[in-house]
């Protein structure tokens, strides 16, 4: 039987790892076979796995990572994610990879591919163009022939042949994660005093660093015993989090949040895991599956663009399912997707009449004094409007 | 120390290119009065203004209205009036300029700006582009539509990205028909593929000028002058004409040795946009040191024509679709802007790199320090890395980047002393 909390202590400590010692435990476990990192938000990491190779979901250097050289790469004005990942590569922490994956979420994430590609010629380093215009007919089949190309560069790398049915059963194990994050988010909507946020998020994030295979049975696990554990409610208001899609916040900042009175019922950490709304069809051709579902059936976030549904009633359709008496903004600072949608966001918030508040984080941050006297302010505001 | 020197361009172009400019408005005040023309809503990077054209519609584009404004010292009010809606101190102020002088009813000329018939937003590289775009549809409840434009991430553009984008190219003609009611004029849109051929290759031939001694004209702060006319005129009759014009201009000056100073002293390649609301100030730092830009990546936002690309009238949609895909730097990857500056200093013959960080601009910046150890390191050429922005005139520091640049141009002159001693 799995004992939750060490579950969840297991997993915080697996994702604060800057030494990658889960991916190398599986590098050893698979000799000859390659591990392919992927800069958030989202990558097809089930074409990943038919390639035989281990996808790992990076997600910056969090607050253990000293920057000493990656601060005069990149300057003022970029968030910390950016410059914490060329700093894991620079100080040799990224060795256990043999590639990089990024896309088109923002300038500083692009040029930080190309950057990467100069700096480290032995790493593989793609980009791949996830479409903006998905009302376009031509964005699925776009998008297909950008999946075959990986597929080939995979092939190449790696010498393992991508089959359908290899890519089929990836897709079945993916969609099995999903809907386990998902029961797992619907779980912690439901009772928020089982489940705290923080602990549902590294039970989540830690699936970035481990086979799908194993995150599945984690989940399954977790889930079992989710049904028995006891909880007590607590006097919180429900709180959706929006805008850290990306750049993650400290964990110290989750847990504050919590304890100045907020159910956080749901949230976009990590938000590549839960990537699509339903499965991603498994009969058809995979690839085209798998970009048709990019296209039409992905959950709305600040770094993919549909005008045919606009973000801001995505936000406001998500208050509504989770019940929530309020949206948090949790925004990293200079990250200018989350700060464009802020704007829309929030005016959509104050036409439904849903509170806010903007709470602007570094995943390196140490001192809460002040964020914590916001949050306690805002939740006192509510509870005695 | 040098003094301080003012400098002027010398020539007629200067004047031909504000005339052209203000018409360009007046068309816009027009169609706000009475409807007429269609207008629509572009960007300037790797842009697909000659649909507009086949349809006698005229672009707006609000990155020439935000930097109107802020040469014109007036971008800080509507950059306020937007960040008291909710617009965050990193966010590209262009952007916030944009949208302040649509809330505060404030244009560059003080005509009127018309409600575009489409926003159309060629996404090319800049992801800001599509929030912007976004924003001001919701504003304006005018419709929109994203073009996706694939990132250049090899050297060429494949052919799914080519097909992906005539496609949406073709979609586009069809929302224009609807729009103004007018059918698709394919031998207007071959007319206008074939006026951006011309006006390519003449800027083009203009910017080859610029790798003699004395450059006839720099090539940052000058180019950027020509720049209005050439996005807003780039496929029409009145653009060929003007940059003939311009050509010859720039003829006379190298037939008669005139430089842009009576002595040029030194060669610049400048990376980055310039600090629109210091423009001159910033301009007359360089003057000051008869430091002359020869060749400059901002002035290839609108396309980069110099290496031989052009548009073309036997393939109108293909061209279009690969101007977008890889004739503009913005849809170029990051390692081929430092192969583009590296040609720029070898075949223009530069002394120096200038890089201008620009707080607002994450495409252009990010990553800058790392361009520059590539050009001091790897190429072994001295740069100078400094800091602002390009609307929001509060991070300009005058003194600062004054020093800098003095203290830059006195290290210069210094190693080509010793270089020529030695
Ligand atoms: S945190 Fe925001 S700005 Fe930074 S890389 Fe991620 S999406 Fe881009
Ligand atoms: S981010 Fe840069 S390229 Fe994009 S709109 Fe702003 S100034 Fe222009």
């Amino acid at each position: 039987m799995l004992c939750l909390e060490r579950t969840f202590d297991k997993s915080q400590d697996q994702i604060a790892d800057l030494s990658f010692a889960r991916v190398g435990e599986w590098k050893d476990r698979h000799p000859g076979a390659k591990v392919i990192g992927y800069f958030p938000v989202y990558a097809p990491v089930e074409i990943i796995h038919a390639a035989g190779m281990l996808p790992v979901g990076l997600s910056g250097g969090g607050d253990r990572l000293d920057i000493q050289h990656a601060d005069a790469r990149f300057g003022s004005f970029i968030c910390s994610i950016i410059k914490t990942t060329l700093e894991m590569g620079l100080r040799e922490h990224l060795k256990m990879f043999d590639g990089i994956l990024f896309s088109s979420i923002c300038d500083s994430a692009r040029n930080l591919c190309f950057v990467m590609k100069r700096n480290f010629p032995d790493l593989y380093t793609d980009f791949l163009h996830l479409p903006h215009n998905p009302s376009s007919t031509a964005s699925v089949d776009f998008l297909a022939s950008e999946y075959r190309r990986l597929i080939q560069e995979l092939e190449r790398i790696g010498g393992h042949e991508v089959t359908e049915a290899g890519l089929k059963n990836a897709i079945a194990l993916y969609n099995h994660n999903r809907q386990l994050i998902r029961h797992l988010y619907a779980l912690r909507a439901q009772k928020p005093h089982v489940l705290r946020a923080w602990e549902s998020y590294v039970l989540v994030r830690a699936g970035n660093l481990m086979p799908v295979e194993e995150h599945n049975v984690l989940l399954e696990e977790s889930l079992q015993e989710l049904t028995q554990r006891p909880g007590k409610p607590r006097d919180s208001i429900r709180v959706v989090v929006e805008g850290a899609f990306c750049e993650q916040p400290p964990l110290d900042l989750i847990k504050l949040v919590e304890d100045a009175g907020c159910y956080l019922v749901d949230d976009d950490f990590v938000i590549g895991r839960s990537w699509f709304t339903e499965d991603v069809p498994v009969n058809g051709d995979a690839v085209h599956a798998l970009a048709e579902s990019y296209v039409n059936r992905a959950v709305y976030s600040s770094v993919r663009h549909d005008f045919r549904a606009p973000r801001w009633e995505g936000l406001a359709e998500k208050v509504k399912r989770s019940r929530a008496d309020a949206v948090l903004f949790l925004i990293a600072k200079f990250c200018e997707p989350a700060y464009f949608d802020y704007v829309l966001f929030k005016q959509k918030l104050e036409k439904i009449g849903v509170p806010h508040l903007l709470l602007e984080f570094e995943e390196k941050q140490f001192t809460f004094d002040r964020v914590r006297t916001e949050v306690e302010t805002f939740v006192e505001s509510l509870v005695f409007d | 120390m040098p003094e301080v020197k003012q400098t002027e361009y010398r020539g007629s172009i200067h004047q031909r290119q504000k005339d052209l400019m203000l018409k360009w408005y007046e068309r816009l005040n027009e169609a706000a009065e009475t409807g007429t023309p269609p207008t629509a809503s572009l960007m300037i990077s790797g842009n697909c203004v000659e649909l507009l054209e086949a349809f006698g519609a005229v672009p707006i584009y609000p990155e020439v209205n935000a930097l109107q404004l802020a040469i014109r010292h007036q971008s800080l009010e509507p950059i306020l009036a937007a960040e008291e809606i909710g617009y965050a101190p990193d966010n590209c102020a262009y952007v916030k300029a944009d949208i302040g002088c649509y809330l505060k009813g404030i244009t560059p000329t003080g005509g009127k700006l018309p409600k575009p018939d489409l926003v159309l937003c060629n996404f090319v590289g800049c992801n800001t582009y599509v929030k912007w775009f976004e924003h001001t549809a919701v504003l304006t409840g005018s419709k929109l539509y994203v073009l996706d434009v694939p990132f250049l991430c090899e050297d060429e553009p494949s052919q799914a990205a080519i097909d992906y984008v005539v496609r949406q190219l073709k979609e586009v003609v069809t929302l224009l028909e609807s729009i103004t009611g007018k059918k698709f004029d394919y031998d207007r849109f071959t007319e206008a593929v074939r006026c951006s051929a011309e006006v390519e290759e003449l800027w083009s031939q203009i910017k080859h000028l610029a790798r003699r001694t004395p450059s006839p004209f720099d090539a940052y702060f000058d180019a950027i002058t020509l720049m209005g006319p050439l996005y807003v005129y780039r496929a029409t009759p009145e653009g060929v004409e003007f940059f003939r014009a311009a050509l010859e201009e720039m003829w006379q000056k190298v037939a008669s040795g005139q430089g842009v100073y009576d002595q040029e002293k030194f060669r610049l390649v400048v990376e980055g946009p310039p600090p629109y609301p210091y423009f001159r100030t910033f301009r007359d730092m360089f003057a000051k040191w008869k430091a002359c830009a020869v060749a400059s990546t901002y002035s290839t936002v609108g396309g980069l024509w110099e290496f031989g690309a052009r548009h073309d009238p036997d393939h109108p949609f293909e061209s279009v679709a690969m101007h977008m895909l890889s004739q503009n730097v913005t849809n170029r990857n990051y390692l081929q802007r430092y192969e583009q500056i590296k040609r720029y200093i070898e075949e223009w013959n530069a002394d120096g790199l200038i890089i201008h960080f620009v707080k607002s601009c994450r495409l252009f910046s990010a990553g800058q320090g790392d361009m520059r150890d590539y050009v001091t390191k790897t190429l072994g050429v001295p740069t100078l890395y400094i800091e602002s922005d390009l609307e929001d005139p509060r991070y300009f520091a005058e003194a600062q980047t004054r020093n800098r640049i003095d203290a830059f141009f006195e290290t210069l002159e210094h190693s080509k002393l010793t270089a020529k001693a030695v």
